[in-house]
């Protein structure tokens, strides 16, 4: 019987781990205003962008290096909104994604791209490193050892 | 002494960033020789009579690119005959993925029946010339006296999963007003892309 709990418990755990919210950047900005002395990582990425799927297994070594200090990392996809069910939600799934995962949820990308960064051409992987303080954001692929440079040299 | 030191690296380091910026509307273009699907090398000089160029950077395997692939030669089967041809040159490097070997280009230009030149750029020399960043990116080309002007810089459209009846078609509007004599009305936009998979090392 025990066991039985464990796993539904389990079960349970694996499909809210496995959730996709859509995040528009109102929200994103509201959750970093919220954050206190906390660092967001952010990633863009795609299920269709091999450059970015091939880095998604160093930004899980980033958050579980970080757990104990105020660093949260959220992969931020920018799938289609019709591949959320399909293909997005069966990915984080397969991959047992730990980290919070969010579809971008803005229509035009003529004014979000521009507002997560002025100088970014759209391509992707790109990840932003965010505090009340400081914005970086980079237009590029990260080795592991990069990801955490940057993240300490943060200021 | 050392102010002219100072100045040289700002100049020299200018330099550079212009590097890295490639292209901006208004600026002209240095012409180029790429080896196409057919093996046969091609220009823009080549085009004769053209009134400009639709130069598209596009590849084999980002599926952004593949989803605007017969956008792609739909412009060019409606701008061509108006004198825009489309010129596609590929900017990924085949050491880094495969997929994009000069083969997997000619298969794909094959198989999709491409109207229209599909040049490779192994040493990615055109792709840092233009500021190309990623696939699909596209800068429309007015002929002039002074050159080859970069007359608009960005997206096919801003609908990449091609569902809204309303979307705006950037490239098609640039071309048109060009032709009408006018300057784009949009010269610049972004959309969401495959990074360009540069040689390594």
């Amino acid at each position: 019987m025990r066991i039985l709990i464990i796993i539904c418990l389990s079960l349970i755990t694996y499909s809210v781990n496995a959730q996709v919210k859509l995040l528009t950047l109102d929200n994103l900005d509201k959750r970093i205003a919220k954050g206190k002395d906390t660092t967001y990582v952010i990633n863009f990425w795609a299920t269709w962008c091999s450059p970015c799927v091939a880095e998604l297994p160093d930004f899980e070594k980033l958050r579980l290096a970080n757990l104990k200090k105020p660093v949260k990392v959220l992969l931020v996809s920018l799938d289609f909104k019709s591949k959320l069910q399909k293909e997005v939600i069966p990915f984080v799934q397969k991959n047992n994604i730990k980290a919070e995962v969010f579809l971008l949820n803005e229509p035009d990308q003529q004014k979000y791209i521009e507002r997560i960064d002025k100088k970014w051409s759209g391509a992707i992987p790109a990840t932003l490193f965010v505090n009340k303080k400081v914005r970086r954001f980079y237009e590029k692929e990260f080795t592991e050892i990069e990801l955490s440079n940057t993240l300490l040299t943060l200021k | 002494m050392k102010n002219l030191f100072l100045i040289g690296f700002i100049l020299i380091s200018s330099h550079v960033f212009a590097q890295t910026q490639g292209y901006q509307v208004g600026d002209v273009v240095r012409d180029f020789t790429l080896k196409n699907v057919d093996n046969k090398t091609v220009s823009l000089a080549d085009y004769k009579d053209a009134k400009g160029y639709i130069v598209v950077f596009t590849c084999n395997t980002c599926p952004v690119a593949k989803a605007y692939q017969d956008r792609v030669s739909a412009l060019n089967a409606s701008y061509e005959s108006k004198g825009y041809p489309v010129v596609a040159i590929n900017p990924n490097d085949a050491g880094t993925v495969p997929d994009e070997s000069f083969e997997k280009m000619q298969a794909l230009a094959k198989e999709k029946n491409f109207s229209f030149p599909y040049l490779s750029d192994p040493n990615h020399i055109v792709t840092k010339q233009f500021g190309a960043l990623k696939t699909p990116h596209v800068f429309i080309l007015s002929k002039t006296e002074k050159g080859n002007i970069v007359e608009y810089i960005g997206a096919i459209d801003n609908d990449a999963e091609d569902e809204n009846p309303d979307k705006i078609n950037y490239v098609q509007n640039a071309l048109n007003e060009l032709s009408a004599g006018k300057k784009p009305v949009i010269a610049s936009t972004k959309a969401v892309g495959c990074s360009i998979k540069w040689k390594k090392g």
